[in-house]
């Protein structure tokens, strides 16, 4: 079984657009998707879930106001301003670090454990998928994407699947990292613009840093040919394998808006024969 | 005055809207803190004046005082400390500084060190003052770098707040405590549905925010009927133009390519600042 993660740095270059495309493409595969603050994958896979299960990690702290005096203690503690001049806790501040409740003279506070979204275990017409929902305004979204892997992971061991097949998140951080851990293969999307060229380079570095075999597509590339050639350019220097190219296209957009993957809604079109080339060479030289 | 720029969804003109505004409005405090993919230096070009590093505080185990209690394990929430029989071990990227193994060791063996993750600059560009912050590669915790980026906020200027993707953390510690925020969208399927969460999160940080729809012509019109049936003020729209686009590879304004553009972000300050009132 080998895994692939699909990452940009830069947002909006289409990641969730390929692994639609990807998803429609390989056979015996397990789906995931790890942008669980802003998932958009179930637009196209559209999952009926199977298994629902709650999110629940970290604490945060509450202060029982019959025991408390009012010492301050917490309040000068607490490195992350969590706790109010009147003694009432900022949830969405408080990093669930216990300080406060251990250091509490009063015992006066307690530290609750809260739902902080869901995950699922779906099926979807290309195969299973795992994915979540984080709730509104909760951090912890790393721990969420290790779950949300893991649930994939456990699937695709059961079932012998040949590929899981992940969409990423922007940036480079938390998620990023956690998406990424134990790839056969990061895929970057970017596009030909300085601010890609820019993030894809903190990206391809952050991919390097945990050791994920990469390689790239530059997506729109026809948008400023002379930018992409300078990302080619780069990628040579740091040898880096560009995959393919795809060039501006709004039948992508036009499918989109009808839930369908750009293979399902225009499967001859040149971006969806691009794309099966992409996918055929990842599949051959992935190891 | 706060003015944040967001969206759910990547890509979708954050950015673009923010060096656009604050380039309009000319005399503003333009803050990036989107420390992970950080962008707006490159339409900016500002002269960076000086650069200061972001460290959070972890543990450092005097072994001589240690007599390997445990305790500091046993109050550590994030797993970042293992008490062996005869060692401790400290996993630095799991610490998220609290504090509370220092407070708690009964030897004093625990001294807080700096640990390094990022930085921050900050410099000029005629009459703009710019703020950018960067997390070092390989590591995970942006939002201390984004509250030191936002500690750099001054009051008594205009101040424009690139905001990262995304609902979680990072975004909400960018954007709390805005007078405005510009929640940038396009208005396709992924644009709504990212977009809708983020309208969550700003409820629920009590916000006050209006819609821009960048691209306005691809997609749908379900963007335009949800904003109608929530009442959410659609503030301003820009079309796709390839012009636009091309600009915006070259690390270019709008207003620089398309100079007519000036004052309609010039309108769309004028439009955030009465609502501000």
């Amino acid at each position: 079984m080998r895994e692939l993660v699909i990452i940009s740095g830069k947002g909006g270059t289409g990641k969730t657009i390929i692994t639609g495309a990807f998803a429609s493409l390989a056979k015996n595969k397990v789906l995931a998707d790890c942008d669980v603050d802003a998932a958009d994958l179930h637009l196209i896979l559209k999952p009926k879930i199977k298994e629902e299960q709650e999110f629940l990690s970290g604490t945060e702290a509450v202060i029982n106001k019959d025991l408390c005096n009012e010492c301050g203690l917490c309040r000068r503690l607490c490195r992350f301003d969590a706790i109010s001049e009147d003694f009432l806790v900022n949830p969405i501040a408080c990093e669930g670090c216990n300080f406060c409740a251990f250091a509490c003279p009063q015992k006066a506070i307690a530290m609750q454990k809260n739902p902080k979204g869901k995950y699922f275990v779906s099926d979807t017409k290309f195969g299973h998928f795992a994915h979540a929902k984080l709730g509104i305004a909760q951090d912890n979204s790393g721990k969420l994407v290790s779950l949300v892997k893991k649930q994939a992971n456990e699937i695709g061991q059961k079932l012998k699947s040949d590929w899981i097949i992940i969409d990423g998140s922007p940036g480079i951080g938390c998620p990023v990292i956690a998406s990424m851990s134990g790839v056969n293969c990061a895929l970057i999307v970017t596009e030909p613009t300085m601010s890609g060229l820019h993030d894809a380079d903190r990206i391809i570095k952050t991919a390097r840093h945990f050791n994920a075999p990469i390689k790239l597509i530059i997506n729109k590339y026809d948008l400023n040919p002379v930018m992409s050639k300078k990302i080619e350019a780069y990628c040579k220097n740091n040898d880096i394998s560009v995959l393919g190219k795809l060039a501006f296209d709004k039948t992508v957009v036009e499918a989109m808006v009808e839930g369908k993957t750009i293979i399902e809604y225009a499967p001859n079109s040149e971006t969806s024969n691009k794309l099966r080339e992409i996918w055929n060479k990842i599949d051959n030289e992935v190891i | 005055m706060i003015i944040s720029i967001a969206s759910g969804k990547g890509g979708t003109g954050k950015t673009t809207i923010a060096i656009n505004l604050a380039l309009a409005i000319g005399k503003v405090h333009l803050l990036d803190c989107d420390v992970e993919e950080p962008n707006s230096h490159i339409f900016i070009k500002p002269q960076i004046n000086s650069k200061a590093p972001v460290y959070i505080s972890v543990p450092e185990i005097d072994k001589s005082k240690c007599d390997f209690c445990g305790k500091c394990s046993e109050v550590c929430a994030y797993k970042a400390i293992a008490a062996l029989k005869t060692d401790v071990l400290i996993f630095k990227e799991l610490c998220h500084g609290c504090g509370a193994c220092e407070y708690f060791c009964p030897q004093k063996a625990i001294k807080e060190v700096n640990r390094n993750i990022g930085f921050i600059e900050t410099g000029e560009k005629g009459n703009l003052l710019f703020t950018g912050g960067k997390l070092n590669i390989g590591e995970a915790m942006a939002s201390p770098i984004i509250k030191e980026v936002k500690n750099r906020v001054k009051p008594e200027m205009i101040n424009i707040i690139d905001a990262p993707p995304g609902t979680s953390c990072s975004m909400i510690e960018s954007v709390s405590n805005s007078d405005f925020c510009v929640l940038v969208t396009e208005p396709t399927p992924f644009g709504l549905n990212d977009m809708i969460l983020s309208v969550e999160v700003l409820r629920k940080l009590n916000v006050p925010f209006g819609v821009l729809i960048n691209r306005s012509d691809l997609g749908d019109d379900k963007t335009v009927e949800y904003c109608e049936n929530e009442n959410i003020p659609i503030i301003m729209k820009i079309p796709f133009a390839k012009n636009i686009a091309k600009a915006y590879s070259q690390g270019k304004p709008i207003i620089e390519a398309l100079p007519e553009y000036r004052k309609k972000f010039i309108a769309l300050y004028e439009n955030i600042k009465e609502r501000i009132k």
